[in-house]
């Protein structure tokens, strides 16, 4: 009789307990945020963005989960799957269209400040049927680097903005002539690197009503002609040459002219033993770079709408978010308020830090469909087959085309 | 009496494998079940599952990219399969010996088998280098200019063989150790007394003997080969990887990365239909060549 009288007391006791937490909790409200550019270099820079959030909005939290990329999405779809999905949650470009399409995202236009300082373009990459269903978050670039040493012993003119592929190639040539392990130029080629080049030439990968792909127009073969040609000039290194050494380490160890390559790199070759420098990628008929974008998007059945929205807005385009990130060294927020952003320009190298914001001025997007990895898998195959003979540019597109067509059926 | 007796007995027997049962019907049955059903389906994890009827199947059976990777896969098991039982049983015959050191080198044989796909991955990524690898280098001492391997989509399956037989040859190579060592040693006698040379002993007695663990290492081998991934997915450079897509990494492919759910487990309920139909002809063919007794 004792024990159960025992059992009992303890149950309740342990029960009262919690019914204060509960009844307190009330007014406070938790934002579950899930993202993967945090992981795993900048955890402690987005606690800082939260720190400033929930200093600013007392009475919510914000609840940070991080996971690598490569797991990120597959995360996302179960907690979606588990009817659980956190509140805000981060989408890149290609992803978003699924999201959208999927109408799983909350329209943000209404809890939009109408001044909201993004880029017109970035803030029109995440609109969808009308609806703005995700915030830009940040913004990268892919610069043409190049090891000044190199240039120097070779005798020839470091790369100016106006450049063609042609001059490049040119430039490459000298440079491989200094040894044979020594490279003039990498550009690899892959789908973010041929949708880019293709519109330097005025190709599209689909028509304005994406209703057929016109990946084998004339003009979109003779840029994967042109790819090609590098690796013909022997400028560039094969994937065998390269023998399982990535770019970006055969420019670190000085073996490597120019590498096109992302701005994320300026951290990493900081410490290169020797002089490097960047400048606007060359182009073909005219100028292009990518502009790749991160979203913030809220889930659509979120119980906490508002905050969730100012939450997203906060991490997107408030100043305190912009200065954490210029100082961390991590991706810029596409944010027109070019005061924001002294303090990047003055930091070297590279000297001529100024040509991230130079490209901005042709920016391109990467096409996107809602089968997107499809697409990207199917057109890199192809390349690939290029890249090893056994398929010429023509026919691979003509491949391509077909492909294309069917996936966005 | 009796009968509640029994019915108090199963009750409590039901009791003790409660936990068991629900996990293997929340983890196991469940989604069995509902990966069936969900071939008849088109979900993309965001909506809800839209029923297409025979659809699946249909794509299925026009899909280009799923027979390369089946082909592929049969690739593999032509070659992994007879090359994995004879080197294993060579391992087995040499490691059956009364030598001092033996349980060192029966150790040493198994080690391949507990470490992981990576780090096997990783060394034999090095061993394969066509231009830092140690193989083409072995290859020049003697005059040969070794191929690209696992940057060559023509040769990238077969790099991928050698180093899968390299690592489960020690797994089979115990089956058959155990084989070995349930042969009685009176079977030897008689054959040495009737004069039998050391190759007629092994031809007469001990490879028939070993039949029933050649047939459980031969089930095993293969449906671990229609199985194929982690070697798949690690090793080939990716340039290479369309010459060695096999079906689970299509199945993975289209499960996680496409996020077609339906597709994905139709293609799952083939590869099983291939499997079992195999085995079930595996069982029938034993009782012509496995041999319980001499």
């Amino acid at each position: 009789m004792y024990r159960k009288l025992f059992v009992f007391a303890l149950v309740a006791v342990l029960l009262a307990a919690l019914l204060p937490v509960q009844s307190f909790a009330q007014d406070d409200v938790t934002i579950r945020y899930f993202n993967f550019s945090s992981d795993p270099d900048h955890v402690e820079d987005l606690a800082a963005i939260v720190a400033a959030f929930e200093a600013e909005n007392p009475g919510v939290t914000v609840e940070v989960t991080s996971a690598p990329f490569a797991d990120y999405f597959t995360l996302l779809q179960a907690d979606f799957v588990g009817g659980e999905p956190p509140d805000v949650f981060e989408l890149n470009y290609e992803s978003f269209v699924s999201y959208a399409a999927n109408d799983v995202l909350l329209d943000l236009g209404s809890y939009l400040d109408a001044e909201a300082p993004y880029y017109p373009r970035a803030l029109e990459a995440f609109q969808y049927e009308g609806q703005q269903l995700a915030l830009p978050e940040s913004f990268s670039t892919v610069l043409l680097f190049y090891n000044q040493d190199l240039f120097d012993q070779a005798g020839i003119d470091y790369p100016a903005p106006d450049w063609t592929w042609e001059q490049a190639v040119e430039a490459g040539r000298a440079i491989s002539a200094l040894g044979d392990d020594i490279w003039g130029l990498y550009s690899p080629i892959q789908f973010w690197e041929f949708y880019k080049k293709a519109a330097q030439n005025g190709c599209e990968f689909f028509n304005a009503d994406m209703t057929e792909s016109t990946i084998n127009s004339e003009a979109c073969v003779e840029t994967l002609e042109t790819m090609v040609s590098f690796l013909d000039d022997d400028v560039m290194p094969d994937p065998i040459e390269l023998g399982g050494i990535a770019n970006e380490e055969l420019f670190a160890q000085g073996k490597l002219g120019m590498v096109v390559i992302g701005i994320w790199m300026f951290p990493v070759f900081a410490e290169a033993p020797f002089a490097w420098d960047v400048q606007l990628e060359p182009g073909m008929d005219q100028k292009a770079h990518h502009f790749f974008a991160n979203g913030i998007a809220v889930a659509k059945d979120t119980a906490h709408p508002e905050e969730a929205a100012a939450w997203a807005e906060f991490l997107t385009s408030s100043e305190a978010a912009a200065n954490v990130r210029i100082e961390a060294s991590w991706e810029l927020t596409a944010l027109d308020q070019p005061e924001y952003f002294e303090a990047y320009l003055g930091q070297t190298p590279p000297e001529n830090r100024g040509a991230v914001f130079q490209a901005l001025e042709s920016p391109v997007m990467p096409p996107v469909i809602e089968r997107q990895n499809e697409m990207q898998d199917s057109i890199n195959a192809l390349l690939d087959a290029v890249v090893n003979g056994e398929l010429d540019p023509a026919s691979a597109l003509e491949s391509a085309k077909q492909e294309l067509d069917a996936l966005i059926q | 009496m009796a009968g509640n007796r029994g019915i108090q007995k199963w009750g409590w027997v039901l009791c003790f494998l409660a936990p068991s049962l629900a996990g293997l019907l929340v983890f196991v049955l469940g989604p069995l079940v509902y990966s069936l059903r969900l071939t008849f389906y088109e979900w993309n994890l965001l909506s809800a599952p839209v029923y297409v009827g025979l659809d699946n199947f249909v794509n299925l059976y026009h899909d280009a990219d799923f027979w390369l990777a089946f082909r592929h896969t049969l690739t593999f098991i032509v070659f992994y399969i007879p090359a994995v039982l004879i080197l294993a049983l060579g391992t087995a015959l040499l490691l059956n010996r009364p030598l001092r050191g033996m349980p060192f080198f029966r150790a040493a044989v198994f080690v391949p088998v507990v470490s992981s796909w990576v780090v096997v991955a990783l060394m034999w990524k090095w061993i394969f280098n066509p231009r830092y690898g140690l193989l083409n280098w072995l290859l020049a001492q003697v005059g040969i200019t070794g191929p690209a391997w696992l940057f060559d989509p023509d040769t990238a399956l077969y790099a991928i063989i050698i180093a899968s037989v390299w690592k489960d040859i020690g797994f089979v190579t115990v089956m058959f150790l155990g084989g070995l060592q349930g042969i009685s040693e009176s079977y030897y006698e008689a054959a040495r007394i009737d004069g039998a040379t050391s190759l007629g002993r092994l031809r007469f007695i001990t490879l028939p003997l070993l039949t029933p663990t050649t047939f459980f290492a031969l089930i095993i081998s293969l449906i671990n080969s229609f199985q194929i991934f982690e070697q798949v997915w690690l090793m080939p450079e990716s340039f290479a990887s369309r010459g060695t897509t096999v079906v689970v990494e299509q199945i993975v492919n289209h499960a996680f990365r496409y996020n077609q759910m339906g597709y994905a487990a139709t293609m799952s309920w083939v590869l099983f239909a291939v499997i079992f139909a195999i085995t079930i002809v595996q069982l029938r063919l034993q009782k012509r060549w496995v041999h319980y007794d001499l």
